[in-house]
């Protein structure tokens, strides 16, 4: 080793990584939702889980969320740069180079897959591998820059966790998991939409093809009304599976109702009304949206504890 | 002789390391904890083939 390698290599490089720009590519607000509705799935499941089993299937399940979340943004790193949202992100940032952030997340999807399939069964790891596959993949590589339609088919691969925790307690899938999959599915798209309607700069200074660029503000404003509509059905279609039961049914008539109610808001309004109160509308049920989803899940959730003690289901 | 403070990427380099230390950790308790949970919780098998083996299994439940 020369001087001058060995004065290089001791020498602090000003955009070195912390330990948190590492865990900040693995988006850690989304892998909090899929920790959460991959629970959700595990534990609604009819057969009983070893806890320890459990908790390390739902970390592995985390892990794979976060490892296509490295990738994706390995591979967005151009337009995550100028877009406001996201340009403080380790990669547009320059605190994580881009190659690392690609080897980061391949070694995390294969580390999170192959543990998965060791702490429970192959088809919750072949889903896991599909779900890592089909974002970093399907949807951040091809979808994302080519369609409008990007979020619609890309929300898949947020629904998938349900799915997987529901395998990895039973080895199979079924119509519950397959609605718990839809109810994501389908909440995606009003979800994002009303995000793109209050960040109407970013999109379109990243090339994006929102909606809100190819189609207008006001075909998106009626994209949420009815991609709402349709979601309101699957949403009521669980109440009367074995993880629903009337207060499923109960809160999620609640909710829809309340979300319907946003849709149909959103949908008569004009830009000129939305730039006047800065968007408080769309804000409003973007806001409304998480809650949705999250409470639709403590709903489940509330039927099993109910059915433990003999009271959930019809 | 004075010291000079260290620079602040030391300490980035001192937290990463401890991160990924703990990271570690918690994989090799999480690996420790699931070899046991599957080894005590899949019945009478031997330790070096995982199979049950018809020798282990009591003599009334074979009859």
């Amino acid at each position: 080793m020369s001087d001058i390698q060995a004065f290089e290599q001791t020498v602090p490089q000003p955009g070195e990584a912390g330990f948190g720009d590492y865990v900040a590519l693995l988006k850690p607000r989304v892998m909090s939702l899929v920790v959460f509705t991959a629970l959700v799935g595990l534990l609604v499941a009819p057969v009983p889980v070893h806890p320890v089993v459990a908790i390390a299937s739902i970390l592995f399940i985390a892990l794979g969320a976060g490892a296509s979340g490295a990738l994706n943004m390995w591979w967005d790193a151009d337009i995550d740069a100028v877009m406001r949202r996201t340009a403080k992100r380790p990669v547009p940032a320059g605190t994580v180079a881009g190659g690392e952030a690609l080897g980061f997340g391949l070694a995390l999807s294969g580390i999170a897959v192959v543990m998965l399939w060791l702490a429970s069964n192959l088809l919750a790891a072949g889903l896991l591998a599909f779900t890592i596959f089909f974002y970093a993949v399907v949807y951040s590589m091809w979808l994302k820059r080519l369609t409008p339609q990007n979020i619609v088919i890309g929300g898949a691969a947020g629904a998938f966790p349900p799915m997987i925790g529901w395998a990895v307690a039973t080895g199979g899938v079924s119509i519950e998991s397959a609605l718990m999959f839809a109810l994501i599915f389908m909440w995606t798209p009003p979800h994002f939409w009303a995000l793109a309607l209050f960040m109407k700069d970013d999109y379109s200074k990243a090339g994006v093809p929102m909606l809100t660029v190819t189609h207008g503000r006001k075909s998106t404003r009626a994209h949420v009304l009815v991609y709402t509509i349709l979601l309101v059905p699957v949403a009521l279609a669980a109440a009367f599976t074995s993880i629903g039961g009337p207060v499923y049914f109960a809160i999620s008539a609640v909710l829809n109702a309340g979300f319907l109610y946003g849709a149909w808001r959103i949908w008569r309004r004009d830009e000129v009304a939305a730039e006047a109160d800065a968007y408080r509308v769309e804000k409003q049920v973007f806001r409304f949206s998480l809650y949705y989803l999250f409470l639709h899940f403590g709903a489940f959730l509330l039927e099993a504890a109910l059915r433990s003690f003999g009271m959930g289901g019809w | 002789m004075s010291f000079r403070p260290d620079h602040e990427i030391y300490k980035r380099r001192l937290g990463r390391n401890i991160g990924l230390g703990l990271t570690l950790a918690a994989f090799v308790a999480i690996v420790f904890g699931l070899t046991v949970v599957k080894v005590t919780e899949s019945g009478p098998i031997q330790g070096y083939d995982h199979v049950v083996q018809p020798g282990l299994v009591p003599q009334e439940a074979t009859e």
